[in-house]
């Protein structure tokens, strides 16, 4: 087992009568990515908080490198690379001058440190001289990203870095979040995007201010207890409405175009549910079994919770 | 720290509305204060109603014509047009001369001469009658050697602003505003912001102390202030001629002490707000309006009631008023303001002390 960088254990936080966070533990090797998935309102942030010493936990514990969060907050705040789910860089400075504030407050030298970033902010250079307020918001998170690793940070925390970005780049950051693997910064990520998570190392999926399963993503897909069928057909809305009425159907949830069925009964299969719904409707689908996606293990995890 | 700085005042220059009231609100409070707010009298409409028209009473209404004081309002001939012609606004006063005025002068009787002012502005109403009663008393004393007429005059001096200039009691009041204004309004204001854009977080999740941010924050509203205040001396000094009796140093001195108070209290305002509005709201009411109106600046503490009275100690700008008065006009050193200096620097102590305290290391 490698070393452990990151760990929390029973962690709570309310917010008045709100339950935030109802017992979150965890652990993080060093060097990993470890993702937080989960929807909006889940405690991704207030767990963030905590972690970054922001907030103080209700009740529960958890250390970074050693470093207790409450009480050696002092220290960790000399080895943490933080950004924030909103946009928290200067916009009426320019890229360099945001650059420059952030590594003059960690008293880190820019050139020095140049290779931790170079990948980045290679792309973000040529615009160097532009407020930050005026950059496209996939610039924005990779000058987030430069700012918060200029001090080289031993441990990464992100707060749903991709959110309101386009899809190329979420892809290119990711890839950078990727790379930065081999500096051996441990990268802490939250997001609500489920196809991001098979991305990371492991994945915490979290719920309602719970972590309802940690593991590596592919692990998770392999849980997947539930058999799980894809159908498509021109009128969506009433397939769905078929497919939930039949027998032995636990769950139907739309996926775009698709609807992901589950069964839990060995029985039912492809033959079953076309017969069914070939009964029931007047025209026609198409049905396949498909393999489980993080997304499908999350609502299972979610209905087996409730 | 150094880095700080240099945001901080990247942060001031470019944006337009910090800018104008840095630089622009200086200049027209100044100028508006000086030019167009006054309480001194000058051309106000009189109208004189002369029953013995002879060369004593025509003497006196030249006097008071040409005392540039008066203008010469609508004529109007009888008392009982008085009261229409205030009504109207066409004159502020009216001044009635008796009959045989000269004869009586001469004989050492006393001649009637009324003046009926308008006293719905009572404080202007005042100023003209004793303005009028000044240039009457001259005149008698003129034709009369002062042997003959053995009537006691009473002869007043005004002391340090003896043609009681408004411009003098204005300016100290203006840059205790200013000060109170930038120092302490966009300090509280720039802190404020931080925590609402969100990158008080990253701040907060940084190696920087809370002294570091804060310092940072108002080491360029300490020289931005400064340079105001200076700006404001000059421009009174030069446009309208206000002297500056005692020592410039120890009153560029007690203006940064006055920095330092002002920006405290900033400061102070903005660890119990989280976003600027607040910020904006909590400086307004705590600051500029106990500025203004407790200050003594606008209305003299004398005539206060006890309880404002006593409220009106705890305002810094009070005793910051007192404090430049003496310097600038009276010329006093510093054996005579220490009082008010200790004050100050006591409520600075105060302020800061509070702040540190209050100012959060985490986001609740």
């Amino acid at each position: 087992m490698s070393e452990i960088s990151v760990f929390g254990e029973g962690l709570k936080k309310n917010y008045g009568n709100t339950e935030a966070l109802r017992g979150v533990s965890f652990s993080v090797n060093k060097g990993e990515i470890f993702g937080f998935i989960g929807p909006d309102g889940s405690g991704k942030t207030t767990l963030f908080r905590i972690l970054t010493t922001l907030l103080l936990p209700n009740s529960g514990h958890a250390a970074i490198d050693g470093l207790d969060i409450v009480k050696d907050y002092r220290q960790l705040r000399e080895i943490l690379g933080y950004m924030p789910g909103k946009f928290s860089l200067y916009h009426d400075l320019t890229v360099e001058e945001n650059l420059k504030f952030f590594a003059g407050i960690f008293k880190a030298d820019i050139n020095q440190n140049y290779h931790l970033i170079s990948d980045i902010y290679d792309q973000i250079a040529p615009f160097s001289k532009r407020r930050a307020g005026k950059l496209s918001g996939g610039m924005k998170q990779k000058l987030a990203l430069s700012c918060a690793l200029i001090h080289q940070p031993r441990v990464l925390i992100l707060d749903e870095p991709t959110t309101g970005v386009d899809a190329v780049s979420r892809r290119e950051f990711w890839e950078m979040l990727i790379r930065l693997k081999k500096l051996e910064i441990t990268i802490l990520v939250a997001t609500p995007y489920m196809d991001e998570a098979i991305l990371c190392d492991r994945v915490a999926l979290m719920q309602e201010g719970k972590i309802m399963t940690t593991d590596t993503p592919e692990r998770i897909i392999e849980s997947y207890p539930l058999r799980l069928f894809k159908i498509k057909s021109d009128r969506p809305l009433q397939l769905l409405k078929s497919v939930r009425q039949m027998q032995g159907v636990k769950n139907a949830e739309m996926f775009g175009e698709y609807i992901h069925a589950s069964t839990n009964n060995e029985i039912i299969g492809i033959d079953e549910i076309s017969g069914f719904l070939s009964k029931n409707l007047n025209f026609s689908f198409k049905i396949e079994e498909a393999r489980p996606g993080i997304e499908d293990c999350f609502i299972y995890f979610m209905q087996k919770n409730k | 720290m150094k880095r700080f700085v240099i945001k901080e005042f990247l942060h001031i220059f470019r944006d337009v509305r910090s800018m104008i009231i840095l630089f622009g609100m200086p200049l027209i409070q100044v100028l508006l204060f000086g030019y167009a707010i006054t309480n001194e009298i000058k051309d106000a409409r009189i109208s004189v109603i002369d029953h013995s028209m002879d060369y004593a009473s025509q003497a006196v209404t030249k006097r008071l014509y040409a005392s540039g004081y008066f203008l010469e309002g609508e004529h109007i001939g009888s008392t009982q047009q008085i009261e229409e012609s205030f009504r109207k606004g066409e004159n502020k006063m009216v001044v009635v001369i008796g009959q045989d005025f000269a004869r009586k002068l001469e004989s050492g009787n006393h001649p009637a001469i009324h003046l009926i002012a308008d006293a719905s502005d009572p404080n202007t109403a005042n100023l003209l009658v004793s303005y009028a009663s000044g240039i009457i008393t001259a005149y008698s004393r003129e034709i009369f050697l002062p042997e003959n007429i053995p009537v006691i005059v009473p002869e007043s001096r005004m002391l340090y602003n003896p043609d009681l200039r408004g411009v003098y009691m204005f300016v100290p009041g203006i840059i205790t505003i200013l000060l109170m204004l930038v120092s302490a309004m966009m300090t509280s204001i720039a802190i404020a912001r931080e925590k609402e854009l969100g990158t008080m977080e990253v701040l907060l999740v940084s190696p920087l102390k809370p002294l570091h941010i804060v310092a940072g924050k108002v080491l360029p509203y300490v020289l931005l202030s400064f340079i105001n205040a200076t700006a404001i001396l000059l421009l009174s000094y030069f446009v309208f001629g206000v002297p500056v009796h005692g020592n410039l140093l120890l009153l560029l001195g007690e203006s940064l002490l006055f920095i330092l108070l002002a920006l405290s209290l900033g400061i102070f305002i903005s660890t119990v707000s989280n976003n600027q509005q607040t910020a904006l709201m909590l400086s307004m009411f705590a600051l500029m309006l106990p500025t203004i109106l407790l200050s003594g600046f606008v209305f003299p503490i004398e005539n206060m009631p006890d309880i404002l009275q006593w409220i009106s100690l705890a305002m810094p700008p009070r005793w910051f008023i007192t404090i430049i008065k003496s310097i600038m006009i009276k010329g006093s050193g510093i054996e005579f303001i220490w009082k008010e200096t200790l004050i100050l620097v006591v409520m600075t102590m105060i302020f800061i002390l509070a702040s540190v305290k209050k100012f959060k290391i985490r986001l609740e």
